[in-house]
């Protein structure tokens, strides 16, 4: 058989942050109390209008730019009609006539290469109830019902179950980085299907797609494609590709495989139409031009950024960007005058343990970019030793205390006279020491830096405590 | 004396001649009457409560509400046996508007179930009759609103307007009919039918009446993003019957005798008599105009309003799976619950209507059917708007004359004769466009009516011309009499 040739899309459905949901006044926030974020409509009461959340829209535009997907004339909805108890009222208003965004792109990189995927659509719309299976009954939860949901949909462009979660990953940052969504897996804020078909590695043709809905992490994710491949793979081998057929699978996360739920010809029409309750409106290029100009750096070209302009290795760029609040923390550390190597030190170092021993985000950290620039500032003027700046850092951190209040009670004797004064007080009374030092016994050289340490509480600056005794006990 | 108008009544109230209370009384009294030969409502309020008299026209004085209007506490069904015992937990905008006016809801009326229906055959508590002759259909949807108004039980009761379901009850009922322009009134609270043709309305016994209370109903609503800032349109103050050097139009595909060679006695009288109202209208200084439209665009209308309003329809009313409100239904799994739920709730006229809006949005129909059928709006909506730039407003006859009889299962012509006298009136939907029909006769003792439809958001001229031939005609105030 030829090589084969693996061919990938993906839709990413990806829940917004925003105040209240995409067309009801109720809440949009995580929520474990059952049925508390809900309005009339969200539960289709009959007569319920939907209203439209502008700011859904503003960010929905704001994505469809910074994938640099072309925006329609018209801003208006659709309706996608189907039974299902998730959806109370058996419609689920969507964008398919003209998406938010659509022919867009966006690069990733993927085990150290660079690749464009390449953006068919994204589109603004709502999500649905969320259903709670028990053994004898199943409970909905109208909570997320209405939730403002991005979903983006890229053509068939990638090759890899590596691509595909590299892709995902990227995007995960990018909804971040831009502040549209959380996009926390735990949370279920983003589900993915996956359409996967194989085909000779030299062939234009696509093969036979098959499509895996709503499969909820990354890892899933790679575990589906990877099944799905092989199980493809493995037909073809055997001289039975006619038996992989155009149907719907879901992934079964016990057994690591996916499991066919319905056939093309059983495939739902949605019967779309236009929702007549939300008017059409115009996007102004005015509108436009006012978002573009807001699209912060993406999270890519901060990565390309720190390599090029601070000479940090492609790891230590990625280990910083992975994260929105720690690549800005890191650019704010450098806007304030902290050197690059530190501020990447202690973030990759003392903060990212503190943090993850603390099981919390760098929004809820107290040592600010400033904070922290008193302690460097503090060592690199030899005020304090390093090891004294990790003691500063965990007292200001247990004590919510600016890190200035510590350094000043930590001065650090540096002054040469002081310190030779003390040295020669020392020597005075060691001189059984000094002599058997000086037959030999350099060992002893510890002794008299730990005598000055004691005499000044561990103050003394130990470069120069060690140049003074040198010199004293040498000549 | 609830037969009486609102302005009177506001007058009799504030010099104490009469108190909210009597008002109340007598409504209800007349309504458990009216009830058990009309069938004209689901439900009579008869804890209503009586309302302080301020110097808003419409407090302290009592109403009528369709049952697809969302009222907060109040049973309301949208005469369908799926929302048989749904109790709202919110008011309508539009009614939460009159609440605020002081105004009294006395009973929830009667309808063609969801609005869908043109007989008043199909709620879900029997058939409605015609106060004028208990065998005659008061045309629908808006059935027991229309009855009741014109047996007088209050001066007005709240109507939705899809079709003609304000309009052509209002004629067969000898009332007035007010659709005002899509938007003005907001639907929030108004159970769907098709929402890019639903209007909410009034229907009273004068043009008058119909300013004050759609005066009171309208203004934009935050929950409604169709709805529209109206606040520099005041109805009621802008009527002063002026019409001098207004412009008319009929069209004459629709009106002109010659188009209907087996036309029946009623109707020969019915369009004679629209030619009276004409004349009346010149002589008050009226341009009227015959104006001939492309017949093969006026003949879709029908058509074009089934595959619509179907389409939505279908769509709309799937939220009715009896999970959330509504009886639940028998079924080993939600799917076969809800279809059981469907299946015993909606009249066999609805699924009918479902099973063709389906028809039409499935994929492969689309274009050729809603796509096609929008366009074909789309035209006919252009041609209107052309024509009102030289014309304030279209003026045509309701139907082919009075009320037919509810034994009749179709008229005695042949349907497609006489089938753009019956639906002409959906012009107004498909353009959201000011509608108002008014009596203007009687033809063997029984009312018949005209109608005046204008330009989007110019319901004064609309409601001028209405005012003007109304004063100039006996038919204002008319109220059945009891035999």
């Amino acid at each position: 058989m030829n090589k084969q040739k693996v061919v990938i899309g993906l839709e990413m459905h990806c829940e917004m942050t925003s105040n209240s949901k995409v067309f009801s006044s109720a809440r949009n926030s995580y929520n474990e109390l059952a049925n508390d974020n809900v309005a009339p409509l969200d539960m289709a009461f009959p007569g319920t209008l939907p209203t439209l959340n502008k700011e859904c829209v503003r960010k929905a535009i704001l994505m469809s730019l910074a994938l640099k997907c072309s925006v329609p004339q018209y801003f208006y909805f659709d309706r996608k009609n189907y039974y299902y108890p998730d959806l109370p009222k058996g419609y689920q208003i969507t964008q398919m006539h003209d998406p938010i965004g659509v022919n867009g792109k966006v690069i990733i990189d993927c085990n150290g290469e660079e690749k464009t995927v390449l953006i068919h659509d994204i589109h603004l719309e709502e999500d649905s109830a969320s259903l709670d299976h028990y053994s004898d009954a199943t409970l909905i939860d109208y909570n997320r019902s209405g939730v403002p949901l991005l979903e983006l949909v890229t053509e068939p462009c990638l090759n890899s179950a590596d691509e595909a979660v590299a892709f995902l990953e990227g995007m995960r940052r990018i909804y971040q980085y831009l502040d549209v969504s959380d996009a926390d897996t735990k949370k279920g804020q983003i589900r993915c299907d996956v359409n996967v078909s194989i085909t000779d590695e030299d062939s234009t043709t696509l093969g036979t797609k098959v499509e895996i809905k709503n499969i909820n992490s990354f890892a899933n994710v790679r575990e589906a494609i990877n099944y799905e491949v092989h199980r493809q793979i493995k037909l073809k081998e055997e001289g039975r590709y006619d038996e992989v057929e155009q149907e719907t699978r879901r992934f079964d996360e016990e057994s690591g495989t996916t499991i066919r739920m319905r056939g093309k010809v059983d495939a739902i029409d949605y019967k779309y139409f236009v929702e007549p309750n939300l008017p059409k409106y115009k996007i102004t290029p005015e509108y436009l031009d006012k978002i573009r100009k807001n699209i912060p750096m993406l999270p890519r070209d901060r990565k390309l950024n720190y390599i090029n302009k601070y000479n940090l290795t492609e790891l230590e760029a990625s280990l910083i960007i992975k994260d929105k609040d720690y690549a800005d923390y890191f650019d704010e550390s450098i806007n304030i005058g902290i050197d690059v190597k530190s501020a990447y030190n202690w973030l990759v170092g003392n903060i990212t343990s503190y943090l993850y021993k603390e099981d919390i985000t760098l929004k809820d950290f107290f040592i600010t970019p400033t904070y922290l620039k008193e302690i460097i500032d503090a060592i690199n003027n030899n005020t304090i030793s390093s090891k004294q700046a990790k003691e500063i850092f965990n007292e200001s951190l247990s004590t919510n205390k600016e890190p200035k209040e510590f350094i000043s009670n930590n001065t650090q004797v540096s002054n040469k006279d002081e310190l030779e004064t003390i040295i020669d007080n020392i020597l005075t009374n060691n001189t059984k020491q000094i002599e058997d030092y000086k037959n030999g016994r350099t060992n002893l050289f510890d002794y008299f830096v730990g005598q000055v340490m004691r005499e000044t509480k561990g103050k003394a600056n130990p470069v120069i405590t060690k140049e003074i005794l040198k010199d004293k006990l040498d000549s | 004396m609830t037969e009486l108008g609102i302005v009177k009544l506001h007058e009799m109230l504030k010099n104490g001649e009469i108190t909210s209370d009597d008002l109340i009384k007598e409504s209800l009294i007349k309504s458990h009457k009216l009830n058990e030969t009309c069938n004209a409502f689901v439900t009579i309020i008869d804890d209503a409560k009586s309302n302080e008299v301020t110097d808003n026209l419409l407090s302290g004085i009592p109403y009528g509400i369709k049952d697809n209007y969302s009222t907060k506490g109040i049973l309301s069904t949208g005469s369908s046996n799926t929302l048989k015992d749904y109790i709202p937990f919110f008011d309508a905008t539009a009614v939460a508007n009159l609440k605020a006016s002081g105004a009294v809801g006395v009973n929830k009326t009667a309808m063609d179930e969801f609005g869908m229906g043109g007989t008043g055959t199909t709620a879900h508590t029997g058939i409605i009759r015609n106060p004028w002759d208990l065998s005659r259909s008061c045309a629908g949807s808006s059935s027991g609103s229309a009855a009741a108004v014109a047996a007088g039980i209050y001066p007005y009761a709240l109507g939705s307007d899809t079709g003609d379901s304000i309009r052509k009850p209002a004629a067969f009922c000898g009332i007035v009919g007010y659709k005002p322009t899509y938007g003005m009134i907001s639907r929030y609270g108004l159970f769907p039918f098709a929402s890019s043709l639903d209007t909410c309305g009034v229907l009273t016994r004068s043009v008058e009446d119909a300013a004050i209370v759609v005066d009171a109903m309208k203004g934009q609503d935050q929950k409604d993003a169709t709805s529209w800032d109206s606040r520099n349109i005041h109805l009621y103050e802008s009527l002063n019957g002026n019409v001098k050097g207004k412009k008319l139009f009929f069209i004459k595909e629709i009106v002109d005798i010659v188009n209907y060679p087996n036309a029946t006695e009623a109707l020969i009288k019915h369009l004679e008599n629209f030619h009276k109202s004409l004349d009346i209208l010149s002589s008050s200084g009226v341009e009227i105009d015959e104006v001939s439209i492309d017949k093969e665009l006026l003949k879709v209308i029908p058509s074009v309003y089934v595959c619509l309003s179907c389409a939505e329809a279908t769509s709309n009313l799937s939220n009715m799976t009896g999970i959330i409100f509504g009886p639940r239904g028998q079924g080993d799994n939600v799917f076969d619950m809800m279809k059981d739920h469907r299946t015993k709730g909606f009249s066999p006229l609805i699924k009918r209507r479902f099973v063709i809006g389906s028809y039409i949005l499935q994929k492969e129909n689309q274009e050729r059917y809603f796509v096609g059928a929008q366009k074909a709006r789309r035209l006919i909506v252009d041609k209107m708007k052309e024509l009102f730039k030289t014309y304030n407003a279209l003026i045509l006859p309701v139907s082919t004359g009075p009320a037919p009889l509810l034994n009749t299962e179709k008229d005695q012509l042949n349907d497609d004769d006489t089938l753009l006298l019956e639906e002409h009136l959906q012009i107004g939907n498909f353009g959201g466009f000011p509608s108002i029909t008014i009596p203007n006769g009687l033809i063997n003792n029984l009312p018949v009516g005209i109608n005046i439809t204008g330009n989007c958001k110019d319901d004064v001229s609309v409601l001028n011309i209405a005012y003007a031939l109304e004063s100039k005609m006996n038919y204002k105030d008319m109220v059945v009499k009891d035999e």
